[in-house]
């Protein structure tokens, strides 16, 4: 479990209520809060974290990174990032474009390699984790799509891999694939081409390709992005829906906005490092007023100047 | 038309056209889903150093040219899976110093002309000996196999290679095995069509077919069938019209495209009727503010109006404002 940092930004409107976490289950306070910058501070007994760590059921989380350090391109991205997501809790890592959000997300599932650090998929260190029906990702929507047209149905088919592998593709391979199309509403559209989809159906997709292996962990990086708000709430509904069954789900979101009511615990990085980790962080900027569900359809251009996120 | 089926080399011809048809455009599915439709282009270039290799030495340029292009194509993997920012500039050295060094070779080896070299630049069909002919049945085999066997998981890496990572299956073997069959499909289609032209039975038939077909299964199948029915037409027709194989099968190619083309925009206009409207946001932001200055005729035309209205009156206020 990560410190809750003291707050470093002079944003007026920004509360970090340290210690006062709300989360189901996240460990005790930490007693070496004196770091003043961010989680660079090594973990002093990684035994006893791990203990902290586990859920009250005696399972151990879905994600447990240590103090991974990673460079992307030879440029240091992040810097020593804890990050912990438990089953059934709905984990949102926030930060400013560049923070190390889309790396971390990376580096859990493999994409980045740690330079230094530890992690551990469902108790089992990485280089052994084979498991991977029991992760549904849900990367950062592109715009383009392939060379060759291919329907809604064949890109979410593609998330049943884990399951037959080199075996036919069977019925009840089928019957998951309508399931999840069913779930994210789009099952009328399951023999349309996907590049005719606008962007929160082609997001919806994406989601249903992750459902389809029934995951027991759901990464989903900036899942709102471009999305109308049909797909929002179809979104948020997923979410509710998966983390009730005991699914641990991490996403990746820019701000909180419509499912804020959905997060257990926000952990925010700012320049590769966790700037705070605990509940979702109260006010920042206009983007906290109540009914303010701005979405950034290019969220990279775009740069905020106050508050917790910036 | 019939009685060319006596002779064993146009039997042979025939064969070797159906075989390519399939493996061509089977293979080339992927590589175009994956936007490098050149990449057997430029397999083509580094198979003469293969032919050139098999001149040199006295064996079978065929052989030969399949060992050199898994080389170049595995290298050309590694290429593109590093994402080097400089990897086109490594693909063509590897492209052209691949055809300059094939060159070099058959002309220091004194066993074969210039016209042999060209049989393989062009094609040669006809010259297809039994032998050559259960070299190719082999290879189109093991394509045929891969392609159609593993098309679920070769879907997955060319659709989106990180999530295909993220559900486990080794998408680095597979790339490297795409790599290789595309490697393999170069060297069956040598004599047929030619180096030169061996990409575009990998890339026009799929482009042809991708025009009327919304699957990627239809689309594979749909590109196999236009595959062996050019490969057939175009090598019965060479021999009908005593023109070279390899030209006529990609011309009947870029043919079918072309017709496919003109019946894909009424198909396609009538799919866009059937689809529902989709993505009114931007519509959603912008009308109502619009329409609440002026009554609602032509909101569209009147909101923009009144926007340059707007500013030429803000124009000259600023002006005095800085005036006085």
């Amino acid at each position: 479990m990560s410190p809750v940092l003291p707050e470093r930004t002079t944003a007026p409107d920004s509360s970090p209520a340290p210690e006062a976490t709300t989360a189901p289950d996240s460990s005790p306070a930490p007693e070496a809060t004196t770091a003043p910058e961010a989680a660079t501070a090594p973990d002093a007994t990684t035994t006893a974290d791990a203990a902290a760590d586990a859920a009250p059921g005696g399972q151990p989380p879905a994600v447990r990174l240590r103090e991974a350090v990673a460079s992307v391109g030879g440029r240091p991205v992040l810097r020593g990032v804890d990050l912990t997501v438990r089953p059934g809790e709905v984990v949102a890592l926030l930060g400013a474009n560049g923070s190390g959000k889309s790396t971390t997300v990376k580096a859990v599932i493999g994409g980045v390699p740690l330079d230094r650090g530890h992690l551990e998929l469902f108790g089992t260190p990485y280089r052994s984790f084979r498991d991977w029906r029991r992760i549904g990702y849900v990367p950062q929507r592109t715009t383009a799509a392939g060379g060759v047209p291919a329907t809604v149905r064949e890109v979410v088919s593609t998330g049943r891999l884990p399951q037959h592998r080199l075996l036919p593709f069977r019925r009840r391979d089928r019957a998951a694939v309508d399931r999840a199309l069913a779930a994210v509403g789009m099952l009328d559209r399951a023999e349309d081409g996907v590049a005719g989809l606008s962007g929160g159906q082609h997001q919806r997709v994406l989601i249903a390709r992750a459902l389809v292996g029934e995951p027991d962990l759901l990464i989903m990086d900036e899942p709102m992005a471009g999305v109308d708000v049909a797909s929002q709430q179809v979104l948020a509904d997923i979410l509710g829906r998966e983390a009730e069954r005991g699914c641990a789900v991490l996403l990746v979101l820019h701000e909180l906005g419509p499912l804020e009511p959905l997060i257990d615990r926000a952990v925010v990085l700012r320049d590769g490092c966790v700037a705070h980790d605990g509940p979702p962080p109260q006010g920042v900027g206009q983007h906290a007023l109540p009914g303010h569900d701005h979405v950034h359809p290019h969220a990279d251009d775009h740069t905020h100047t106050r508050g917790l996120l910036a | 038309m019939i009685e060319m089926l006596q002779f064993d080399f146009m039997q042979r011809a025939l064969v070797a056209a159906v075989l390519v048809g399939i493996t061509a455009p089977a293979v080339g599915v992927y590589l175009v889903q994956r936007r490098q439709a050149l990449m057997g282009d430029g397999i083509g270039h580094v198979a003469l150093t293969g032919v050139g290799l098999g001149f040199l030495f006295q064996t079978s340029p065929v052989w030969m040219a399949v060992l050199v292009c898994v080389l170049g194509a595995v290298v050309m993997e590694l290429v593109r899976s590093r994402g080097n920012q400089r990897g086109d500039i490594a693909l063509a050295m590897l492209f052209y110093g691949g055809m300059a060094c094939g060159k070099l070779l058959v002309s220091v080896s004194a066993q074969a002309g210039s016209g042999n070299l060209e049989s393989y630049l062009w094609g040669s069909i006809l010259t297809v000996g039994p032998e050559d002919l259960a070299t190719i049945a082999v290879l189109a085999a093991v394509v045929v196999a891969v392609t159609f066997g593993l098309r679920r998981q070769l879907f997955a890496i060319c659709q989106d290679e990180e999530f295909a990572r993220v559900t486990g299956i080794p998408v680095r073997l597979l790339n490297l095995l795409l790599a290789v069959m595309a490697a393999v499909t170069v060297t069956v289609a040598m004599r047929v069509v030619g180096l030169l032209l061996v990409s575009a039975l990998m890339v026009v038939p799929v482009a042809a077919a991708q025009q009327v077909t919304r699957s990627f299964r239809a689309t594979q199948a749909a590109a196999v069938g236009l595959g062996i029915t050019v490969a057939v037409l175009g090598v019965a027709g060479s021999y009908q019209a005593d023109v070279p194989s390899g030209p006529a099968i990609v011309l009947l190619a870029i043919a079918a495209f072309a017709l496919l083309g003109a019946v894909a925009g009424p198909l396609s206009r009538r799919r866009h009727r059937a689809a529902p409207d989709s993505g009114p946001e931007v519509c959603d932001v912008v009308l109502p503010a619009q329409s609440a200055g002026r009554d609602g005729t032509a909101p569209g035309r009147e909101g923009a109006s009144a926007g340059r209205d707007g500013r030429r009156e803000s124009e000259p206020s600023a002006g005095r404002g800085l005036a006085q």
